[in-house]
């Protein structure tokens, strides 16, 4: 079963980093973008105000250990792909009713690319 | 601790009088908002909003911190580490006026961590100079001007979102004199800020 689920969110890994080069998404404008906008709560290797992002694209939204989620997320079924990250960031209230992170990414580009970079940092 | 000082927490009247503070009051931001009663009685009606107080919160309370592991480090010089624990005390009064403002919506405050905590996440042990520190805190500030101005749209409350604009106006500053202490230039283009 933890095999099936490690091959899954590999699949989803592989998936939504194609995905990204395909939109032709800029990961290094995409650090830039983490770099000014998310960094305030989040960390690729750190848990903060934020989760830790290492290894997002692919995994369990609520997934990592020791970090408080809200109720709404700790119970979703979402799984973090280029697709869903995308629709969080674009409007993180109406992908998880409840959540608590709220920040907005308005413009599609933006997003692709903050997601490219996500992508090159898996687990 | 020896290098920081307490905030002085202005009381109501001395706030309102005050035309030189720059860190909001414990009974500031609904003061400010001019919406003392209401959230008094509003007995957490409006969740959506604790909860962006409380992330904000969460964001104070690391900014403090990281002020305070920049200050103990010994790396920073006056008059810049006058400079960082006068910002510290902004972020202090930022916390106390969201404590405040949760409290009387009717939400719990989280609570901060341990010093320990943050200079883990914050990779504290890599600084080693005064640029060092200057380079996160100017990232933090960043960081935290993009996140106040990129939660706004979210608030149900639009004097809460105005409150929301006042705080990331604090932390544009902090940045900007950062900025300028790191001998960086000023951005090139018009709207640096929250896209």
């Amino acid at each position: 079963m933890a095999l099936r689920h490690a091959l899954a969110a590999a699949t989803l890994a592989l998936c939504a980093t194609a995905a990204a080069a395909q939109a032709g998404a800029d990961a290094a404008r995409g650090r830039q973008l983490y770099e000014s906008r998310c960094i305030a709560c989040h960390s690729i290797d750190a848990g903060r105000v934020g989760p830790a992002h290492r290894g997002v694209v692919g995994r369990n939204a609520g997934s990592v250990a020791d970090y408080d989620y809200s109720p709404a997320v700790k119970a979703s079924a979402v799984i973090w792909s280029a697709r869903t990250l995308d629709r969080w960031l674009a409007d993180p209230e109406k992908t998880i009713p409840g959540q608590k992170m709220n920040y907005t990414v308005p413009e599609a580009t933006d997003r692709a690319d903050i997601i490219a970079w996500l992508a090159k940092n898996p687990r | 601790m020896s290098n920081t000082r307490e905030l002085v927490v202005p009381s109501r009247r001395e706030f309102l009088t005050s035309t030189g503070s720059m860190a909001l009051s414990a009974a500031g931001i609904l003061l400010l908002a001019g919406q003392d009663s209401r959230a008094q009685g509003m007995g957490g009606a409006m969740p959506a909003d604790v909860s962006i107080l409380n992330v904000a919160l969460g964001l104070e309370y690391e900014a403090i911190n990281a002020y305070q592991l920049g200050a103990q480090s010994g790396l920073l010089q006056k008059p810049v580490l006058d400079v960082a624990v006068k910002f510290q005390g902004d972020h202090k009064g930022h916390r106390d006026a969201l404590i405040a403002t949760i409290q009387k919506m009717g939400g719990k405050p989280v609570e901060e961590k341990k010093l320990d905590d943050y200079a883990k996440a914050l990779k504290a042990d890599t600084l080693k100079s005064q640029t060092d520190v200057l380079t996160l805190a100017a990232m933090l500030e960043l960081g935290a001007t993009n996140a106040y101005l990129g939660v706004i749209p979210a608030f149900k409350d639009a004097q809460l979102a105005k409150v929301a604009g006042r705080l990331a106006a604090d932390e544009a500053l902090h940045w900007t004199v950062l900025n300028n202490a790191l001998g960086r230039p000023l951005p090139a283009d018009a709207l640096p800020f929250g896209a």
